[in-house]
């Protein structure tokens, strides 16, 4: 985890609370005052983590609060000197990935012919997935070709990768040309 | 050009509006009146398609007026070479092509080379076959009236352009372009951005900062998963994939085949010996070429088209999916779902049921009775409920730690692929034979458990002496004996040493010209402006003061400045290649004529596979060396058909084929409909009005949305007519909260010369009131 410190200055340009509503306050006018509390209670004690925006290519800073075990709040980094703490409308909503009703929770299977999905435990898809890739690459693997050793399978393809990190990409590389595939493409063709 | 900041990468474009606060200028040249075009200094509208013309009388006008950077030109870019004189151009075709093949004998394009095999030049740029010449004619054919008539831009918008971005050629300005798919998703897409790359050199623009041509990544790691080599063609750092030839039947043959003798690619042996004690650990020895031969050996073009082709005709069996959805997102998308029903299984890795993952069910318009296809989902969780890097358009790679545990039972993609990997290895665990040889020596070691432990694949990717288990400083010091591994050389020495991971760095302190050096890790080696040695002129002083990027200082016998050097960093300007910036091509200098690509060594106009117009500049309709599928799987149209022309577009609130945002409320709200934009002129002649449904036809499918009518669109004039254009986001699918019709089903599947990226950007249409 990484370490912020944030003074109350810092934590009040975080929260909204700028330091143009902190001069307003202190100048005796407390108007502002019920919003601007309201915003501390939102993200009192919650814990701060930096991420970076998982939508375009830009790589703005957003700060994700967390508390009671949910996102509770995000917004820019403004330490991040690529977007200074400014966001577009898709890095705003970032925190709906996490409370959208849509995310899917378990892991779903379909078998052949069914209209509907069921719910299976990961220990079994990933046993059964594992049996198939060796089924379909035992049959069609091609050792060699025209006296080269070639050792591939052109019957199965990975697709997709441009949002992973790129850890995962470089061991989602490591296994597809571990078990011989030729089809590995991601969205950087299309 | 071919991008639109302010709504698809708006906090870049918060950087555009600071530079026009401070007196720069935005150009915006684009078919349709955006935002970016609201805040720009000058727009320029353009028929879809037409980019080599619209840069190819850029070319000209530099050229025609002196407006390039003479020494710079001169020293720094292949201008001066000598081409042989089998180079010949004529009537849209380059020497060399084979008609039966749609291909080149690039052989003929060869520049001459003197005995040492370096290359004859003439740098008063005289010779009528150096480069420059030969540019100068190629170019010359491309007049402001010829331009004007195809690309539909008025003759005095044009000149506007032309003008305001050639003065950046002058010592002490810099102009930068910035594109996005509007620029490469077309079958001359690689030869678009050559355009842009050859008026960057004309006008001294690469290496400086403001300069270069930047590339817009529309996904957060689609620079990295580029860099890790998630495509058919490469392996981990641009290092080429074997193929079943006979050049690459060894790895001395490989390295023999894939090194220059010169440059900083030479040391390619290095790098390859290093990934494969990466990938097979202690079982890559001397003795069986380091592994080698248990890489796959392709022998055709397994991108993305032909991809869904080989499934389209039943080869694939199964397939993985990781957060991508091609029901959506995939050219002529119609048949890439109708594919999908070919494969015996299915697995999608994603946040959120797809198009894709659920092509199936009744909703897709299938029936599942009749599809046999097992789909396995595994829900994955977001980005922020895992920790790893990604890594930005600027190659910053950027650290993201976790903020929460993975919501209800969804996991990490790294979790998912380390299971995957151990379990398909312990189902060969206790085989032999020639399929069980290559997954048995891969070495998948990261920790006991079920999560993987990312510091181990850190390390790994970066590299270390494989004796000492030290981490290498760099890819300096990989090497070609098996002593090193490194997983992807052009990220080596982001993780130097024991618990020093850079891509964690967080200190904001501008270290000058914006550069932020502390800030994250870029790759390579921590520079943050390539081939910035252009910055300063042959002698090792910066062009200009103001634009200081890097320097020689004489007292200390090496480069410093403002950025790490791209360039060895005690190599004086008065070393033989002292002044050659262009590290990683084999002659050092940037090439103005490219005899590498498929379809020529110079950008040359061709129309669109489908296009309103005959190629005004030849007799050449197609870009005669991109591959054309016949048949049901790629259907053409025609002009008496589809007389319009269409292109697809994002919008700010939407993302890609919409999975990430049209699944969240508030962005579903802001964006909630399919909408088809037409110009009010169109709209007349079609009897539409603003909001009615319309259906929009293409020679693959059909798709009904409202009607948006505006005036960012307006007829282009093409050749004294009229010829319409539209646009469509592409986001949108019968899946999520905000739904609507997928523009894709309309798009087809031909491919770019060079790349195979689909030509989604300009194809024929009709529309007409629901």
């Amino acid at each position: 985890m990484v370490e912020i410190n944030l003074n109350r200055r810092q934590f009040l340009k975080l929260s909204g609370a700028t330091a143009a509503t902190l001069a307003v306050v202190e100048l005796g006018f407390d108007t502002k005052k019920a919003h601007a509390a309201t915003k501390e209670f939102k993200i009192a004690k919650s814990t701060v983590t930096p991420t970076i925006c998982c939508f375009c290519g830009v790589g703005c800073g957003i700060l994700v609060h967390t508390k009671d075990n949910t996102v509770v709040y995000t917004e820019g980094d403004p330490d991040n000197p690529i977007n200074e703490g400014k966001l577009c409308s898709k890095g705003t909503t970032i925190r709906q990935l996490y409370t959208s009703e849509k995310r899917v929770k378990k892991p779903l299977y379909r078998a052949p012919g069914s209209n509907k999905w069921v719910e299976k435990d990961w220990e079994w898809m990933y046993e059964t997935i594992a049996k198939r890739v060796k089924e379909t690459r035992d049959k069609t693997f091609v050792a060699t070709e025209n006296g080269l050793t070639v050792n591939k399978t052109e019957a199965i393809a990975s697709l997709g990768g441009a949002a992973l990190d790129n850890e995962e990409c470089y061991l989602l590389a490591k296994m597809m040309r571990g078990l011989g595939v030729t089809y590995l493409e991601h969205q950087a063709r299309i | 050009m071919g991008a639109n900041p302010a709504e698809n990468h708006p906090i870049s474009f918060r950087w555009l509006t600071k530079a026009k606060e401070k007196g720069g200028k935005i150009v915006s040249v684009d078919p349709r009146f955006t935002r970016t075009s609201s805040m720009a200094d000058i727009y320029a509208p353009l028929r879809s398609g037409t980019d080599i013309p619209f840069m190819g009388g850029m070319i000209k006008h530099a050229l025609d007026n002196n407006l390039y950077h003479k020494e710079y030109v001169a020293k720094y870019t292949n201008a001066s070479f000598i081409v042989k004189d089998s180079f010949t151009f004529e009537d849209g075709l380059f020497s060399g092509y084979d008609e039966s093949k749609r291909a080149y004998d690039k052989t003929k394009w060869a520049w001459e080379t003197a005995e040492d095999g370096k290359p004859v030049k003439d740098e008063t740029l005289q010779h009528p076959r150096s480069v420059f010449q030969l540019m100068k004619k190629h170019y010359s054919r491309y007049d402001v009236d010829t331009v004007s008539k195809v690309t539909g831009t008025p003759k005095e918008d044009l000149l506007k352009v032309y003008e305001a971005f050639c003065e950046t050629g002058q010592v002490g300005k810099s102009g930068t372009i910035m594109y996005a798919m509007g620029t490469t998703q077309h079958t001359v897409g690689t030869q678009n951005v050559r355009a842009f790359a050859i008026i960057q050199m004309l006008l001294g623009n690469i290496g400086m900062p403001g300069g270069g041509i930047n590339a817009m990544r529309g996904e957060s790691n689609v620079q990295g998963s580029t860099d890790f080599a998630l495509l058919y063609d490469t392996i981990p750092g641009y290092l080429t994939a074997p193929k079943a030839i006979p050049e690459h039947a060894t790895l001395a043959a490989y390295n023999a085949k894939e090194t220059p003798p010169t440059g900083y690619q030479s040391n390619k042996p290095k790098f390859v010996a290093s990934l494969l004690k990466a990938w097979y650990g202690p079982n890559a020895t001397a003795a069986n070429e380091f592994g080698y031969q248990y890489l796959p050996k392709g022998n055709k073009n397994y991108s993305h088209i032909n991809l869904f082709k080989a499934m389209y005709e039943g080869t694939l069996e199964g397939a993985f999916l990781f957060g991508t959805n091609p029901v959506v997102g995939g050219p002529n998308a119609g048949k890439e779902k109708e594919s999908l029903s070919n494969l015996k299984w299915l697995v999608a890795v994603d946040l959120w049921e797809t198009e894709t993952s659920a092509f199936w069910q009744e909703s897709a318009g299938s029936n599942p009775a009749k599809i046999n296809t097992e789909v396995f989902f595994l829900p994955a969780c977001s980005s922020y409920e895992k920790e790893g890097s990604i890594s930005n358009s600027g190659r910053w790679m950027q650290y993201r730690w976790q903020a929460i545990k993975p919501l209800g039972e969804s996991k990490p993609d790294i979790e998912i692929i380390h299971e995957l990997a151990t379990r398909i290895k312990g189902l060969y665990k206790n085989e032999a034979g020639p399929q069980a040889a290559p997954i048995n020596a891969l070495y998948w070691n990261y920790g006991e458990g079920h999560h993987p432990d990312i510091d181990l694949v850190c390390k790994e990717i970066n590299g270390y002496d494989v004796n000492t288990g030290k981490q290498v400083a760099g890819f300096a010091a990989l090497k070609d004996d098996g002593s090193t591994c490194s997983g992807n050389w052009i990220y080596s020495g982001f993780y130097p040493e024991e618990g020093k991971n850079r891509s964690k760095n967080r200190d904001n302190k501008d270290t000058g010209m914006s550069n932020y050096l502390n800030w994250a890790f870029s790759w390579p080696a921590n520079r943050r402006i390539i081939y910035n040695r252009a910055s300063a002129d042959p002698s090792g002083k910066p062009w200009s003061k103001d634009k200081a990027v890097i320097w020689w200082d004489d007292l200390q016998a090496k480069w410093v400045g403002n950025d790490v050097p791209d360039f060895v960093p005690t190599k004086a300007p008065t070393d033989p290649t002292g002044t050659d910036p262009f590290i990683m091509n084999k002659d050092g200098v940037g090439l103005l004529y490219a005899p590498t690509l498929n379809d020529g060594p110079f950008p040359e106009h061709y129309e669109p596979f489908e296009s309103p117009i005959p190629n005004a500049f030849s007799s050449q309709e197609l870009n005669p060396a991109a591959v054309v599928i016949e048949g049901d799987f790629n259907k053409r149209g025609f002009k008496a058909d589809y007389p319009i022309v269409a292109t697809t577009y994002r919008v700010s609130e939407h993302w890609q084929s919409g999975t990430m945002t049209r699944n969240q409320e508030w962005l579903s709200e802001l964006v909630p409909h399919m909408y088809i934009e037409m110009s009010e002129e169109l709209a007349k002649e079609k009897g539409i009005k603003n909001k009615d449904e319309v259906i929009v036809t293409s020679a693959r499918g059909e798709v009904k949305a409202y009607a948006m009518v505006t005036k960012r669109f307006k007829p282009h004039k093409i050749n004294g007519k009229n010829v319409h254009q539209i646009g469509m986001p592409w986001h949108f699918g019968y899946k999520g909260i905000a739904t609507g019709e997928t523009a894709n089903r309309l798009t087809p599947h031909i491919g770019d010369a060079n790349t195979t990226i689909p030509e989604y950007k300009a194809f024929l249409c009709d529309v007409r009131r629901a």
